[in-house]
């Protein structure tokens, strides 16, 4: 765990991607094969599973200092950190060891099979031998938690660096089911069979925010495709061998939740890659993404619901076709080929083209991208018609081009503090508009704002706090925020009827006096025109 | 019920029997200060009464002052009281402040540090019927490292920015904590140069012959990349400003007790952070409060309400008071010199 705990120390201390990938190729290079996958497994975000709930580890970690619970959970909303809190507070560790990372995570995997006293004597004797960082990193494992602040696309630098291994080769080795039970770092990295696991999809390719308009890109209309945005979640169809596995962009396996796609089997040939928006749709039409939302996190779903929201697959590029890997091929081959495919497809199955929009001149597609919300869109695509599908996220073939957010003034009245890296800070808000003389809270937003301004948000909290609910402070209604949001819908859980869809502080409106802020009445209206 | 010997007013802590306050945050005809950071010792008081190792940095902060001096141990009487002070370990000169009247002893911790640092006269306990303890730092999960260790991880840090051809910027209070530092790291290892905040108060400290090691000031007309393998030690403030930039390719760093907490370490967006305080750590309060005998306990700056309540759980009778003093702050808002 020493060589761990040491790469984790590292990647901690630096803000700087150069020193993190140095960091983490010397440790592809130097640590036992076993350490290094699981390694991979950690940064990829497959985690052992907890077998310790929370509660007991507080309790454990309180006896063992010494001190009595009530002051741990003192300690811990202030360290922000349970992994944290009880690594800080135990006694310093009276041996040494250096067993593996795996062999720790074995520790904590066996645990599951044990009752408490034994899992109590088992993490007791763990705290005694592991030092700091080290039990830090322990606590992190047992509590579920671990995060290192690499991203994949990081790792998979380091990991080519380490290997000689080519990115993108290696970016889709690590796709897809594995866990390290189930291969090695051999297998996976070394010497790779796209045979062996049918279900391993493509590593996504990922569009760049396009802030300054089509106008400020290196290249003519007439080289760019132009397709709307659609608002759903996106998805990589594989049809292989007579099955088919639908994977989310973050990797994860969704085709149980979505079982109206297993028709297309007999529609799709096999040796077909798919990507694509599953969304929720009739009539022709996506439905809200409201409609969307009740399907996701559902393991199984009942009649009522796949009746109610049925998702397709609206399908904008074919990365795979015949077996073959055809993501090298320019975009208008690959656009085509899809098109071939679809059209074999008949109009009640859950597969649909998503059309392209054609424009002449950037004027054009602009009024275009004016009219998205009614189409239930968030804006336009444009990807370069002689582009390759690249893997994650790469600056210039693909761009989206949001619509604005929808915005509102509102007033803060409720503030809370963060943890972790804003522990200290007052960092999470609730804010209302009026209804007549009564602030009706709305929504809540806890980012947009620079960390300069957190702190002077923070001092101003704790001189105007009106009244304590826990961890919450009412605050004296005086400070008007303007509020960004994607998508605004009903929500009867909200006591203002309305939920919106990721909000954020766009602007302090140092400017605006309380009277200023929107009303109750104004949110209506934008459901009206926008739910 | 008597008046006890010492009360809490808007203006500090006072004594009526010696008719005098101890670190008062408003004028007062007289004032005994426990050390010189601007949060106990503050302008426009009358008379003041401090030791003669703290009175130099004073006199530099708050100019021509009546100030009188008095030796570590020394009893001097005021009025119907006898006073004497007693180191606190928390920078050099600073003291704990015992008041004692017929028979009945309080003692004034100001901030304080159980643990010697090689620099600060070295705490020691005062027995007394009430202690008034600060309690920055009244959390379980504040332990120290032994001084060794944190030396050894400082000169690591220095020598290897050194050797990548980086400059070492570390942000420390200019009064005690930067001297303390001064004297941790290894002068072998390069240049040291020190924002004028802090050199102005290391003349200070070397004209009362305290031992610090070569330093070079940072003037506008100094060529800051001709001194290769510098370490520059400046208030916290001056990190990430212009005034740092000149440096070149750097590592930053900043010490104090507040680095003990990832989040913490992680907000304040420097490369490094090394956990040194010039407070007591959890250990330390504790061990301090139990060694003066004291019965009465009154915590003041720091975690006062939790602190309080484990107290009370220990069986003190323990009480909070609100002061004007600050604690070690981290945020560049605050004075850079406060703590
Ligand atoms: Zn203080
Ligand atoms: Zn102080």
């Amino acid at each position: 765990m020493k060589r761990f705990a040491a790469l984790f120390t590292a990647l901690d201390q630096t803000t700087k991607t150069n020193a993190k990938v140095d960091a983490l190729a010397a440790y592809f290079t130097a640590a036992p094969e076993d350490d290094k996958l699981w390694t991979i497994a950690l940064l990829s975000g497959r985690r052992p599973k907890r077998t310790v709930v929370a509660t007991r580890l507080r309790e454990w970690a309180a006896d063992r200092a010494g001190l009595p619970l009530w002051l741990f959970e003192e300690c811990y909303p202030i360290v922000g950190d349970l992994a944290e809190t009880m690594a800080l507070i135990l006694p310093d560790a009276t041996r040494d060891s250096d067993r593996s990372l795996t062999h720790w995570i074995g520790e904590i995997r066996a645990l599951a099979k044990l009752d408490d006293p034994e899992k109590r004597a088992r993490i007791l004797d763990a705290w005694d031998q592991l030092p700091k960082i080290e039990r830090f990193v322990f606590n992190k494992l047992i509590t579920g938690g671990f995060r290192m602040g690499v991203s994949q696309k990081l790792m998979t630098r380091a990991l080519s660096r380490a290997t000689g291994i080519d990115e993108p080769d290696l970016a889709h080795r690590l796709m897809g089911d594995w866990q390290p039970d189930s291969t090695s770092f051999e297998s996976l990295i070394l010497t790779h069979d796209p045979e062996a696991d049918l279900s391993k999809p493509y590593p996504f390719y990922l569009a760049y925010q396009l802030d300054g308009g089509p106008a400020t890109l290196d290249a003519p209309p007439g080289d760019w495709a132009a397709e709307r945005k659609w608002d759903g979640i996106r998805g990589q169809l594989i049809l292989r061998g007579g099955n088919h596995y639908l994977w989310s962009r973050g990797e994860e396996l969704m085709t149980d939740r979505f079982p109206e796609l297993a028709r297309l089997i007999d529609h799709v040939p096999p040796g077909t890659v798919l990507d694509g928006e599953v969304l929720a749709w009739k009539d022709g039409a996506p439905l809200p993404f409201n409609a969307l939302q009740k399907r996701i996190g559902r393991k199984t779903v009942p009649k009522a619901l796949l009746r109610d929201a049925p998702v397709i697959l609206y399908a904008y590029d074919l990365l795979e076709w015949d077996g073959q890997d055809i993501r090298a091929r320019p975009f208008d081959d690959r656009r085509g080929l899809l098109e071939d495919v679809a059209s074999g497809v008949p109009e009640d199955m859950p597969l649909r083209l998503s059309p392209l929009v054609s424009f002449d001149d950037w004027d054009r597609l602009a009024k275009i991208r004016d009219g998205s919300r009614e189409h239930m869109s968030e804006g336009i695509m444009l990807k370069r018609r002689d582009s390759p599908y690249r893997d994650g996220r790469k600056r210039g073939d693909w761009w989206k081009w949001k619509v604005d957010p929808l915005t509102i003034d509102a007033v803060m009245i409720y503030a809370q503090q963060g943890h972790g890296r804003r522990a200290n800070l007052f960092t999470d808000f609730t804010f209302a508009v009026w209804d007549g003389d009564q602030l009706v809270p709305f929504t809540k937003a806890y980012s947009g704002l620079t960390d300069a301004e957190f702190r002077k948000i923070t001092a101003w909290v704790r001189k105007n706090t009106l009244e304590r609910y826990g961890p919450v402070r009412q605050v004296t209604p005086q400070h008007v925020f303007e509020i960004a949001f994607e998508g605004i819908q009903e929500s009867p859980r909200h006591k203002s009827g309305v939920a919106l869809r990721f909000p954020r502080m766009s602007r302090w409106r140092h400017d605006k006096p309380l009277s200023e802020a929107n009303t109750l009445a104004d949110l209506k209206d934008m459901l009206a025109a926008y739910g | 019920m008597a008046e006890s010997l010492l009360s809490f007013t808007d203006r500090g802590i006072y004594c009526a029997a010696g008719d005098f306050f101890i670190d008062p945050w408003r004028p007062v005809d007289r004032a005994l200060i426990t050390h010189g950071h601007a949060d106990h010792s503050r302008p426009g008081m009358g008379r003041y009464l401090a030791t003669g190792a703290a009175a130099p940095v004073m006199r530099h902060r708050l100019g021509d002052i009546a100030i009188d001096t008095i030796a570590f141990g020394e009893r001097r009487q005021i009025n119907d009281v006898i006073v004497s002070f007693h180191p606190a370990g928390h920078v050099p000169g600073s003291a704990q402040i015992r008041v004692e009247h017929r028979g009945e002893v309080w003692v004034v911790s100001g901030d304080y540090k159980t643990t010697p640092d090689g620099l600060s006269e070295p705490f020691e306990p005062v027995r007394c019927h009430a202690f008034i303890s600060e309690c920055t730092f009244g959390l379980p999960v504040f332990k120290w490292a032994p001084e060794d260790d944190v030396r050894a991880e400082l000169n690591d840090w220095w020598r290897r920015n050194a050797a990548d051809g980086k400059t070492s910027i570390i942000g420390a209070y200019a009064l005690g904590k930067a001297q303390r530092l001064l004297t941790s790291v290894d002068p072998g290892i390069g240049p040291i140069l020190t924002h004028g905040a802090v050199e102005n108060t290391n003349t200070v400290m070397r004209h009362q012959g305290i031992a610090l090691p070569d330093t070079l000031r940072v003037t506008p007309d100094m060529d800051p990349k001709a001194q290769k393998g510098a370490l520059v030690v400046a208030p916290p403030s001056a990190l990430g400003t212009p005034w740092a930039r000149r440096f070149g390719p750097s590592s930053t760093a900043f010490a104090s007790g507040w680095m003990a907490m990832r989040g913490v370490r992680r907000r304040r967006a420097a490369d490094r952070g090394f956990v040194i305080s010039d407070h007591a750590d959890w250990p330390g309060l504790n061990a301090a409060i139990a060694e003066t005998g004291a019965e009465r306990i009154f915590v003041t700056h720091g975690y006062t309400s939790i602190f309080r309540r484990w107290l009370e759980s220990q069986g003190y009778d323990a009480a909070i008071v609100e002061t004007e003093y600050e604690g070690e702050s981290l945020d560049a808002a605050e004075p850079e010199d406060a703590a």
